[in-house]
């Protein structure tokens, strides 16, 4: 393994936040306005990718920008892991921007320009936190994360936006200067770093108590992650505009939650210190917890959004499972989920927003043959939904079946029970909504049959993460040849 | 190079000679009066830096007044901690001159040859305090600094005559007991200068005289820097002076004083007496636990947005004293790196309330409404100083919490660091209530979002741009904050503890 020494991954993170300059001073000219977004979105998905191929042949890239204090330094590193759940985000933000014209424009929302801005700002941060090379660096890009999502989610600037806002910050940045920060400074001023490192630096520096406990800080900081009982931002969050709900609730900022928390497990502590001190089996019952309750709470959601947002509550904590479970197959059906449960959950929700552009129904109850009105939609639907429940021929399949491979193999029968209860509460949560679009007599439907889809802006960029959906079913390769390298490197390094 | 060898001179006798100047030519014509404080305090500017320039190419500097030697005659001594300080006060005291010009037509038309006499009096005073070797010396700066201070605040409205009253009994109060205790250490010693005291007082460290002399020393410039529960006369001060007042005394005052504190517990007596013959530690880092809660929980429940940044200075006061007081190399920098990045967040924070109070009357947190529509320059750069006062990276503030934290964990006074975590997530609920009211009201109405009447009103340039400056130099001074540790403030750290 080579390190290189390129400044590719700063440009990566820096060249959306560049691009809010001409975002806002085209602000009067929205197609050259959402040009810049495009532009900018083109060309970070292009120096992620460019530097995928270095990374498979097994080097790392690796940027110092400013040593901040001794020994800690603003540093980026392009490692596997990184790049997977940046090639998922910068690619899933082009599509979203497209979603995000169609779906803004069909609703003629206000404050367009700040929507974009802050949209361009939270993929730089996203970025950020990918190729972070140190837990400082990490935490950085979290914070920014954190408030530039705030205007997003509260951008519609009523009651509802306000109070969901306060909930946003309230449990995000109070778990994040609560927990996360203290606990990043005690591991600071014992281990004097704060780099990842491929078995943690913590070894031998706490007794196993206080070890537990900075676990603990670490694991319920990250609140974005969704690990209960600090969920419950999530389900408020989707006040938010549906492609926020989209990249952001579905992919950005909740796999942001749970790659620090990944990071953490595996470049802090150490896979092998943990397995010592058996600590992934606690975090293990914390996870399937949160999966089991989330789901069970998601069934009896008539809210649409409100329904994806348990399920990505739910779905978050498998990749935590996944990391906690600490075995190779388990960590690599982790990795693996961040990208399938990505593209999957993208085209749920961009459906929802599809649904309430075309028609403005936000409840299940009132789907009810919307199947005939909107076929397409509804089937990318279906889609979204069988890779959600982790059935063929999606990707969800491939990442689930790795997580149940990881239970056997760190032989954990109860998680195993889990993941497989899981999967039948996840069927019966989104199955019925299908069903009931497109099975039920003329009388009960509520829609006219007459076909009648969201734009095109909304419905194409759905349709064609239901298409990935399915492609990563039959070629998992660039995500699933990330995910092994990532883990060969955890456990072996 | 006569101008750089007598760089620590010109810092005082600049203002000085400036307050005449302005006195003099304001009787003629008062429009004279801006002009010659804004020269005045620029050209201070330049021999702080080069005097801070001076330290860290040549090491400390001692400056003998009319040249007579010490210990008979007065010394100023520039080391790398007051060198930094005086960067500090001579930077927020320019660019609060300029932030003046137009408050001060609006507030005190008819004061304008006063205030700024006072003004730049006033920071005379601050530099002499902060340059000074001599421990009666800096008694008579801390005088002409609180005489200057009540006379600008009692410049404001009659709330404001009240309010300096009360400071000025408190402050005399504080000043009689740092005389006192000047006193008593002259009677012991028969010597006046700070270096001369060092050496000759550790053979004394075990009398009782000495202990009494330090203790009303740490207790007058508490009161001066309005340490809790000795913090009654600020709120009210600060709260009604005029805008411009409050944009130089309350990010200044306080700080000067805890300089003061440090150079006191480490120049005059030793880091060896106050941390290890006293067992002092222990109780101060409690008090200052209790000063950022009591701080924190009350400027909660302020509606009134100057008097909330006033029970904040109270609660960051608290962070400096208990850093000092942990005793511990992290602490002693986070406490001395948190002078400058309070002072200038809190610069920052009352230009933002002055700015509110030129263009709306008021400064109730209801004023606010609707301001990011109104003022969109303004908040982007309130809003970076929201982040470095709830300590968000890479702004300043998240440095010196950094710094404090991590000698909170190194003393194990983990009281403290739980209370420097409190004080954030209370800095964070106050600016995003601030943020909610400027972002949220008016109410308007979903979709159409056109909130009328709404237009840009942006605040005139030269109260806008101290503002920006000191937000920009906020992130710069926070990615920079290891280097201005490693090579500034950490030479006066003693070296025990490093």
């Amino acid at each position: 393994m080579e390190t290189i020494i390129s400044i590719k991954p700063l440009l990566a993170v820096l060249v959306s936040l560049v691009a809010v300059g001409p975002i806002v001073a085209s602000g009067s000219r929205p197609n050259m306005r959402e040009a810049w977004t495009f532009l900018a979105g083109i060309i970070k998905f292009g120096l992620v990718v460019s530097m995928v191929p270095l990374v498979l042949r097994g080097n790392v890239l690796e940027y110092t920008l400013v040593e901040v204090l001794p020994g800690l330094a603003i540093q980026f590193r392009v490692d596997p892991m990184g790049m997977l759940f940046a090639l998922v985000s910068s690619s899933l933000w082009i599509v979203t921007s497209a979603y995000s014209i169609g779906y803004m424009r069909g609703l003629d929302e206000h404050s367009q320009t700040r929507y974009f801005s802050f949209f361009a700002v939270a993929l730089s941060a996203t970025i950020g936190v990918a190729f972070s090379a140190n837990l400082f660096t990490m935490y950085l890009f979290y914070e920014m994360l954190s408030l530039a999502t705030y205007p997003l989610v509260t951008h519609h600037q009523d009651d509802e936006a306000r109070f969901s806002g306060r909930k946003y910050l309230g449990f995000i940045l109070g778990t994040s200067i609560g927990f996360v920060l203290p606990a990043m400074l005690m591991t600071y001023f014992a281990a004097g770093t704060l780099d990842f490192a491929h078995q943690g630096i913590m070894t031998g520096l706490f007794s196993k108590s206080t070890m537990t406990v900075l676990l603990l800080m670490f694991v319920f900081g990250f609140a974005k992650a969704g690990i209960m009982p600090f969920h419950a931002w999530l389900p408020a969050a989707m006040v938010a505009p549906t492609p926020v709900s989209a990249l952001l609730h579905a992919v950005a900022v909740v796999k942001v939650g749970v790659f620090s928390i990944f990071r953490v497990l595996t470049g802090i502590f150490g896979t092998n210190l943990l397995l010592s001190l058996n600590l992934g089996t606690l975090l293990c019952y914390i996870a399937a917890f949160t999966i089991l309750t989330a789901s069970l709470i998601a069934l009896s959601q008539d809210g649409l959004k409100r329904r994806l947002a348990f399920s990505t509550i739910g779905q978050l904590s498998y990749i935590v499972l996944g990391a906690s479970l600490l075995s190779p197959k388990a960590l690599t059906g982790g990795l693996v989920h961040i990208a399938m449960h990505a593209f999957g959950k993208i085209t749920l929700f961009m459906c929802a927003g599809a649904i309430f552009v075309a028609t403005g129904k936000k409840y299940i109850s009132e789907m009810v043959g919307i199947g005939k009105r909107m076929p397409v939609t509804m089937t990318a639907f279906l889609v979204g939904s069988l890779s959600v429940i982790g059935l063929p021929p999606t990707g969800g399949f491939i990442s689930k079946w790795f997580l149940v491979l990881g239970t056997l193999e760190a032989d954990q029968i109860v998680m195993l029970v889990v993941l497989l209860g899981s999967s039948l509460l996840n069927a019966a949560y989104f199955l019925p909504i299908v069903y009931r679009a497109f099975f039920c007599t003329p009388e009960e439907s509520m829609f006219e049959a007459k076909v009648q889809e969201a734009p095109p802006w909304c419905v194409v960029p759905l349709v064609v993460t239901a298409i990935c959906s399915i492609g990563l079913f039959f070629y998992p390769q660039p995500f699933f040849d990330l995910a092994s390298l990532a883990v060969q490197i955890i456990v072996g390094g | 190079m006569i101008l750089y060898e007598q760089s620590p001179a010109l810092l005082v006798v600049i203002p000085l000679l400036s307050a005449f100047a302005i006195n003099i030519f304001g009787l003629y014509n008062r429009r004279l009066c801006f002009p010659i404080a804004f020269l005045a305090l620029a050209a201070t500017l330049g021999a702080a830096t080069m005097t801070l320039a001076r330290v860290l190419q040549a090491g400390p500097i001692s400056y003998r007044l009319g040249g007579w030697p010490p210990p008979f005659g007065i010394e100023y001594v520039i080391d790398h901690l007051n060198g930094l300080v005086l960067v500090t006060i001579a930077f927020v005291s320019f660019l609060a001159v300029i932030f003046a010009k137009l408050s001060v037509e609006k507030e005190l038309p008819d004061k304008i040859p006063q205030f700024y006499t006072l003004f730049v009096l006033l920071v005379t005073g601050l530099l002499g305090m902060t340059a000074t070797g001599d421990a009666f010396n800096l008694y008579v700066l801390l005088e002409i600094a609180a005489l200057t201070g009540y006379a600008l605040i009692a410049l404001g409205d009659n709330r404001a005559l009240v309010a300096s009253f009360n400071y000025v009994i408190l402050g005399t109060i504080g000043a009689s007991f740092y005389l006192l205790g000047v006193g008593h250490l002259y009677i012991m010693t028969g010597s006046l200068n700070m270096g001369d005291l060092l050496t000759i007082l550790p053979g004394l460290y075990a009398t009782r005289a000495i202990f009494v002399a330090f203790l009303l020393v740490l207790c007058g410039v508490w009161l001066k820097m309005a340490f809790f529960p000795l913090h009654t006369w600020l709120p009210n001060a600060y709260t009604y002076a005029p805008s411009a007042v409050g944009c130089l005394v309350a990010p200044l005052v306080t700080k000067v004083s805890v300089y003061i504190m440090i150079r006191v517990m480490l120049s005059v007596f030793s880091s060896h007496y106050v941390f290890e013959v006293l067992a002092l530690t222990g109780p101060i880092v409690w008090l200052a636990v209790a000063a950022i809660i009591f701080g924190s929980i009350q400027a909660l429940a302020q509606d009134n947005l100057k008097k909330m940044l006033t029970y904040l200075i109270v609660a960051e006061v608290g962070y400096m004293v208990g850093g000092v007081w942990l005793a511990t190399g992290y602490g002693i920098s986070g406490a001395i790196l948190h002078i400058v990045n309070d002072a200038l967040m809190t610069f920052c924070l009352f230009v933002f309330a002055g700015i509110v109070t030129y263009k709306t009357g008021g400064h109730m947190l209801s004023d606010l409404q609707g301001l990011y529509r109104k003022m969109p320059v303004t908040m982007t750069g309130f809003t970076v100083v929201a982040l470095s006062m709830i300590g968000v990276p890479p702004t300043a503030g998240f440095f010196s919490k950094w710094y404090l934290i991590l000698g909170a964990i190194e003393a194990g006074s983990y009281h403290f660091m739980v209370a420097l975590l409190v004080s954030s997530l209370v800095n964070a609920i106050l600016f995003f209530r601030i943020i909610e009211i400027t972002f949220f009201e008016p109410k308007m109405d979903h979709h159409t979002g056109h909130a009328p009447e709404i237009t840009i009103n942006e605040a005139p340039f030269s109260m806008l741009m101290p503002l920006l400056v000191v937000a920009l130099g906020l992130i710069i001074i926070g990615i920079y904050s290891g280097t201005i540790v490693t090579n500034i403030i950490q030479h006066s750290v003693p070296g025990g503890l490093l």
